[in-house]
């Protein structure tokens, strides 16, 4: 009785995971077709590569650089960083505070990367039109013993394909999140000040990190 | 119930919802007045934070050390499946009968089929893990957030959740609390396990604390107003999420003064 229940589990947990190997279609049109070809992709290069599991952070960066930072819109999201401040910022701070903080971001993704073990990552149907302009695709990364962590990625299409502009974790956007200290520190020292702080911790990172 | 107190109960409810809301909707463009105790709070994240460093951490890592993965992934299927029915009665209270059927299946199947709860096979076999808690549930019940409070030990909590507190850690872990009669009754077993729980959770999420030290200009600040939001979430699901403003359609919306900080589009 136990025995079978238990075969029974195995024949789920197989037929759970080929699928999803089976599936990495390369279809990059769709929002959720782009995040799942993404996703598998960068999966599939850290699973066999031992010297970025082990953290080579000059590696991972690399691998940020041409997988996953095309398909983000970094311009937008310091806008939402920034909050309604963004509109006072001079094109000229505007382009510096999307180049701070797009460095901040990929310093912070490449890292989280490395932590990447052997859960598995599960990206739900989508729920959306197919004239809507801005779809939210949930993923569900799970882990034994925890409940799974959601992580979902907004896209908007704005004409040059889909593009993400925020990552939602367990329901918190990690680009609005910072805009308590943002204007903290643009009401202490003005836009060229958080500049200045977000280069600052970013050459903190480098020194830390090495890679580059 | 009587009317006097329903009356009571939903003046409460509205009260809530709209500071809440107005709350969220402000984000953290203003120095939010969510955070009255930020000085004492302040000087708590830095303890825990130290506490961390020098003990726990360390600790952490020699527990990943000392054990093979499968042993810990088995502790932490252990200790969450204990959790389990107090998670299935909160979703019952929330309103989510269905979800907490599943979450006292889970605890039923994965006891007996998963061996005493170390196998988790009911994620295998589609029955999802939930995340209740009972001040979740009063949040959902209208019960304010109150202020944002950094507890030693257990770190951010809302005041509200904290206040519950006793009643979440007892009815999540029959096993161990002290409050009223535990399951084990020998001590020495209880702080052995006490103790294994909080290392192996603390082992989950080691390198995790790295993202956020370097995410962020201000640790304090980002470490609450993720804490804040992701609570807001589970109570009020995706009526949380930001609202995504567009701030480069020029001369539209551009006052040289905003009238208000945040208010929904």
């Amino acid at each position: 009785m136990m025995k079978q229940s238990i075969v029974r589990c195995l024949l789920v947990l197989t037929a759970l995971f080929v699928p999803g190997v089976c599936a990495a279609a390369n279809d990059t049109q769709t929002p959720d077709g782009l995040v799942r070809t993404v996703t598998d992709d960068v999966l599939a290069i850290i699973r066999s590569d031992k010297a970025i599991q082990s953290g080579d952070m000059r590696k991972v960066l690399a691998l940020v650089d041409e997988k996953v930072l095309p398909h983000f819109d970094f311009r937008r999201m310091t806008m939402l960083a920034i909050g309604r401040d963004w509109r006072s910022a001079s094109p000229d701070q505007q382009t510096r505070l999307v180049a701070a903080f797009r460095l901040l971001l990929v310093r912070t993704y490449a890292n989280s990367l490395t932590q990447y073990r052997d859960q598995t990552i599960d990206i739900k149907p989508l729920r959306a039109g197919p004239t809507d302009k801005q779809v939210r695709v949930s993923t569900e990364i799970r882990q034994s013993g925890a409940q799974p962590i959601n992580i979902d990625y907004v896209l908007e299409n704005s004409g040059e394909g889909w593009k993400v502009f925020d990552v939602l974790v367990a329901g918190v956007s990690l680009v609005t999140n910072y805009r308590g200290s943002f204007g903290d520190e643009i009401r202490a020292k003005g836009i060229d000040g958080l500049i200045a702080s977000i280069e600052t911790k970013n050459k903190t990172l480098e020194t830390e990190q090495g890679g580059k | 119930m009587t009317p006097a107190c329903r009356r009571a109960i939903q003046t409460i409810k509205k009260t809530t919802l709209s500071t809440v809301t107005l709350l969220l909707a402000v984000g953290c463009a203003n120095a939010p007045p969510d955070d009255p105790l930020e000085p004492y709070n302040r000087a708590m994240f830095s303890f825990n934070e130290k506490t961390d460093a020098l003990l726990v951490e360390p600790a952490a890592k020699v527990w990943v050390k000392v054990t093979p993965n499968v042993l810990r992934t088995w502790v932490s299927n252990f200790f969450g499946n204990i959790r389990d029915p107090w998670i299935g009665i909160n979703n019952i209270l929330q309103g989510n009968p269905a979800d907490g059927l599943n979450d006292i299946m889970r605890f039923v199947f994965n006891s007996t089929l998963g061996i005493g709860g170390i196998l988790d096979i009911a994620s295998e076999a589609q029955m999802p893990k939930h995340d209740k808690d009972f001040g979740q549930t009063l949040g959902v019940w209208g019960v304010k957030e109150g202020p944002y409070v950094v507890l030693p030990f257990f770190g951010p909590r809302t005041m509200r959740d904290a206040i519950v507190l006793p009643i979440d850690t007892t009815a999540e872990n029959p096993l161990m609390a002290s409050f009223r009669t535990p399951l084990i009754q020998d001590s020495a077993t209880r702080y052995v396990l006490m103790v294994t729980k909080g290392l192996n959770a603390r082992a989950n999420v080691l390198g995790l604390e790295r993202t956020l030290d370097e995410a962020t200009l201000d640790k304090y600040r980002y470490a609450r107003d993720f804490y804040l939001q992701q609570r807001r979430y589970k109570v009020f699901g995706d009526s949380a999420l930001p609202q995504y403003e567009n701030f480069d359609d020029d001369g539209e919306t551009n006052p040289p003064t905003p009238p208000s900080t945040g208010e929904k589009r």
